[in-house]
């Protein structure tokens, strides 16, 4: 993620380590993939706890766009800002591989340079990816139009194919699929623009000119 | 102090679909065609050694950390808890 961001769309980017605090004039915050604390318990349910999640919570409220990528929206939605929860895949199975997911949502940070509807290859790469939301999240998602992306397939038993949501304010987005892994040509076996677009709409966002 | 373990159950809510236990019921347990056994839902044991005055106050402490801590999801899952004097 911090190659993308700082090799390919040229964004000053900081690694910050979860223990400190955030870096003063950010503007926007991405949790990326992994498997924090080995997935254990659930996945993300301890990094939620992590002393910096409290300042991303601040941000979030301020506004901020946030993105949180595969064991990011993991964490997003342990630490409750963001709705349902990410479930172990129908399969049991850890699944590394390409898919497609249609835009849902073009009036968030990260899908604003996008058409409804338009379709993006990207790489997939989890073991509890499965959203889940009961019934009365579901109605809330759907009326607040938090659904972003879904996917094209029934790839992990997902609520109605979700593999993206946002918060009710837009700012703070969570997906599964890995945008990082599939913005560059020489990685992505179709498409790359279409998944670069999720990063070129996050500079579209906060004005940045080359 | 008297000791306790208290056996904190944590399983899927019946809604949800338990990928697990249907497949040991219907790839092992099933093959047996004369079995009883109509259903089979997969479950996570935590196990808190605790010390406390009593059981009451043992398993109210072990309920409370599991509630502030999220060590169960409560919109995916519910819990059962035993709580044993050791």
């Amino acid at each position: 993620m911090h190659h993308v961001l700082t090799d390919v769309f040229k964004l000053q980017s900081q690694l910050v380590w979860h223990a400190d605090d955030l870096p003063k004039n950010v503007d926007a915050i991405v949790l990326p993939g992994g498997f924090s604390y080995g997935d254990r318990l659930r996945a993300g349910v301890i990094a939620a706890h992590s002393p910096i999640i409290a300042q991303v919570k601040k941000m979030a409220e301020k506004g901020m766009p946030i993105l949180g990528v595969c064991n990011g929206f993991q964490i997003l939605t342990e630490a409750g800002l963001l709705p349902g929860a990410l479930l172990k895949n129908t399969s049991l199975s850890y699944i590394c591989r390409w898919t497609e997911i249609i835009v849902k949502n073009n009036k968030t940070p990260f899908t604003n340079k996008f058409k409804l509807n338009q379709r993006i290859p990207i790489a997939i790469a989890n073991g509890e990816g499965r959203y889940y939301a009961d019934k009365e999240t579901l109605h809330m998602l759907k009326k607040n139009n938090q659904i972003v992306f879904t996917y094209g397939e029934d790839v992990n038993g997902a609520t109605m194919k979700i593999a993206s949501i946002c918060n009710k304010e837009g700012n703070v987005v969570g997906m599964m699929p890995h945008p990082e892994r599939s913005a560059e040509q020489i990685l992505n076996p179709k498409d790359a623009k279409p998944a670069s677009m999720i990063f070129e709409s996050l500079i579209k966002t906060l004005g940045v000119t080359a | 102090m008297p000791s306790f373990l208290v056996n904190v159950t944590i399983e899927n809510k019946p809604e949800i679909v338990d990928p697990e236990g249907n497949t040991i019921l219907n790839d092992l347990v099933l093959k047996d065609k004369r079995t009883p056994v109509k259903k089979i839902r997969s479950a996570k044991m935590l196990k808190f050694q605790i010390e406390a005055k009593n059981k009451e106050s043992a398993e109210k402490t072990v309920v409370d950390l599991c509630n502030e801590f999220r060590i169960y999801n409560p919109l995916v899952s519910k819990v059962s808890v035993e709580t044993l004097s050791i």
